[in-house]
């Protein structure tokens, strides 16, 4: 029982930055690099606190999460896909976009004596299990089937590798990377949805701190692979629930444990190098020949 | 940006004339605001060029925040152990250590990448996360005050700061040193046949490989300069404006610094403007916090929009030039 109760309390750590690599994953395989999901999460944190706020509804709170991150995801899309702008530039000014937009909104709601904390939060189960966190391997299964075991999955993979033989099969590649965009947009939303209404129920400026960063990390972590990222962000969730409980018990320095999710990342990343599982086209526009 | 900034104002239903004309005072009606502009703007311009040297060659340093940080941080650890030296000459080292340990954190990236084929994108992002946490265990160890009670370092002696051209002012020497680096920059990248290599590389990685340019070596460079840079910001602040470090020493200005370069249309010249425009906007705002609940937060987001514009005028005149092409 006991460990279960553990068990659930990391898988509370795990679950946002699960969330938003998982959606991050089916972006990189159409081959889009979503720099902005730090933005998109943060942005998704104020509406799901916001609109939860108003209505006293959880599911209100998660469902203006999941709009807001899709959106989002789309106005970065319209640009990197189908204006075909760099996509580390649409990126940043998305992640500037919801950093300077959040934090602003936040300061006026406070003067006006807008509520940001104690909204209503999804209801916990025993053990302190609920809805969203057990429904997080059925998603992470969910991906893996849309990208590995249907048509639309292969021509969305194939978009990420070389989107012209996508393209000469007949497929759009501005739509199916803009489809993918729209799922990690949902995902993203996610995220932010549990970030504020499964923990703590409030926001608070740049709350995010990183989580979006991490989850493109993970993605690349976890080999392009919806449950080798779900692991992944476990074990991240693990060393971020660490640091939280050794928070003043430990001799050594609590920035040493802060920073083990970070390190172990980037160690993770230098040691499996690039390979060969990189989407071939991820990160590179694509435009339709005349 | 003046439209994206009044739109602002209007959703947030404040009166746009008056909150312009409280930004335009705040940043340039007198001496006091024009050193505020100034100030704001120094930071900026430096780490701008730092990432305009980087993302010339091909590489996308998100690291400037990082990079700032630790130029602060190697600055302070040669004002602590190093105060035997004679104040202005400590103040130059100050500088120059800023420079060696963000050139440092910015080369192991490239480093990283050229070796071992990780992402700058990624490894410039971990290691932001990892320069805040240094600095904020350095705070409450090696660090910290002589006191020991707040997590702040000592403040630097007055005659360590760089001179200050006005009493009443926070204007500092510093800003020569942007001005300086910005023509450093343009003559390098326009000038020099290292420049010269670091733009091919960064427009076609293949043709500088088929005429042999080491590319590798190139981008570890490119990474190193523009670390430096970011670096040099992050001590240039220290020893001009603050004269100590706190946690939250980094306002975000290596992150801020890319649109800066983005909006400078990645060339230096560029950069100094758009890092004065900023440095306005920064220190207009500061002003109208005074008054109204929007303050500094609002940049980042005018900073975001003004990017987005900036790519749909570029795609635009783009495809015009095509069609007349065609």
């Amino acid at each position: 029982m006991e460990a279960l109760v553990w068990f659930f309390l990391i898988a509370q750590f795990t679950a946002p930055v699960a969330f938003a690599a998982l959606g991050e994953t089916v972006g990189q395989k159409a081959g889009v690099l979503n720099i902005g999901l730090e933005g998109t999460i943060l942005v998704a944190c104020y509406a799901a606190v916001v609109a939860s706020a108003a209505t006293g509804s959880w599911i209100i709170g998660l469902l203006a999460a999941v709009l807001i991150g899709a959106i989002l995801n789309l106005v970065q899309g319209f640009f990197t896909v189908v204006l075909a702008s760099d996509q580390v530039v649409a990126g940043t000014a998305v992640n500037l976009i919801g950093l300077g937009l959040t934090s602003t909104l936040f300061d006026a709601g406070v003067a006006s004596g807008q509520k940001f904390s104690g909204v209503a939060g999804i209801p916990k189960l025993p053990l302190g299990m609920d809805l969203l966190l057990l429904s997080l391997p059925i998603f992470a299964w969910g991906v893996h089937w849309l990208l590995f075991r249907t048509q639309f999955g292969l021509a969305l993979r194939g978009a990420g590798e070389y989107p012209p033989a996508v393209e000469s099969a007949g497929f759009s590649v501005i739509r199916l990377r803009l489809i993918a965009l729209l799922i990690g947009g949902v995902f993203a939303g996610l995220a932010g949805a549990y970030l504020t209404l499964g923990t703590a129920s409030s926001f608070a400026p740049n709350m995010t701190a990183g989580r979006g960063f991490i989850a493109i990390a993970l993605v690349t972590f976890g080999r392009w692979k919806p449950m080798w990222v779900l692991g992944a962000s476990f074990l991240i969730g693990i060393l971020d629930w660490l640091q939280v409980a050794l928070q003043g018990r430990s001799a050594i320095p609590i920035q040493f444990f802060m920073a083990l999710p970070y390190v172990v990342a980037l160690i993770v990343l230098v040691a499996v190098g690039k390979g060969t599982q990189t989407p071939h086209s991820l990160g590179l526009a694509y435009r339709r020949e005349k | 940006m003046v439209v994206v900034l009044t739109l602002t104002f209007a959703a947030f239903g404040l009166d746009v004339s008056a909150s312009l004309a409280i930004m335009w005072k705040g940043a340039f009606s007198d001496k006091v605001a024009i050193a505020r502009t100034l100030v704001r703007a120094t930071p900026l311009c430096l780490a701008g060029l730092g990432i305009v040297v980087a993302w010339r060659a091909g590489m996308y340093n998100i690291g400037g925040e990082g990079q700032y940080v630790l130029g602060g941080i190697g600055g302070a650890f040669c004002a602590k152990f190093l105060s035997i030296l004679m104040p202005s000459v400590l103040s130059i080292f100050i500088l120059l250590s800023g420079i060696v340990c963000g050139a440092l954190f910015g080369a192991l990236a490239g480093w990283l990448y050229v070796k071992r084929g990780v992402q700058v994108v990624i490894s410039t992002i971990l290691l932001n996360f990892l320069a805040l946490l240094t600095l904020e265990w350095t705070l409450r160890g090696p660090l910290q005050e002589s006191k020991k009670q707040t997590f702040v370092t000592d403040t630097l002696p007055n005659e360590v700061m760089l001179m200050r051209f006005d009493s009443g002012t926070d204007l500092h020497s510093g800003v020569f040193i942007a001005l300086i680096a910005t023509v450093l920059i343009w003559v390098f990248l326009r000038y020099t046949i290292p420049g010269f290599h670091l733009r091919v590389v960064g427009d076609s990685p293949d043709a500088a490989r088929a005429n042999k340019l080491p590319v590798g070596a190139i981008q570890i460079r490119a990474m190193a300069i523009s670390g430096g840079l970011c670096g040099l910001a992050g001590s240039v602040d220290y020893v001009g404006l603050t004269g100590r470090l706190a946690d939250g020493y980094s306002q975000n200005w290596g992150f801020i610094a890319i649109p800066v370069a983005l909006l400078g249309g990645l060339t230096p010249i560029g950069t100094l403007g758009s890092a004065t425009y900023f440095g306005a906007l920064f220190a207009g705002s500061e002003v109208l916090k005074r008054s109204t609940p929007i303050g500094n937060s609002v940049v980042p987001a005018v900073q975001g929009f003004a990017v987005l514009a900036y790519i749909a005028i570029l795609w635009a005149l783009n495809r015009k030039s095509q069609r007349r092409a065609d």
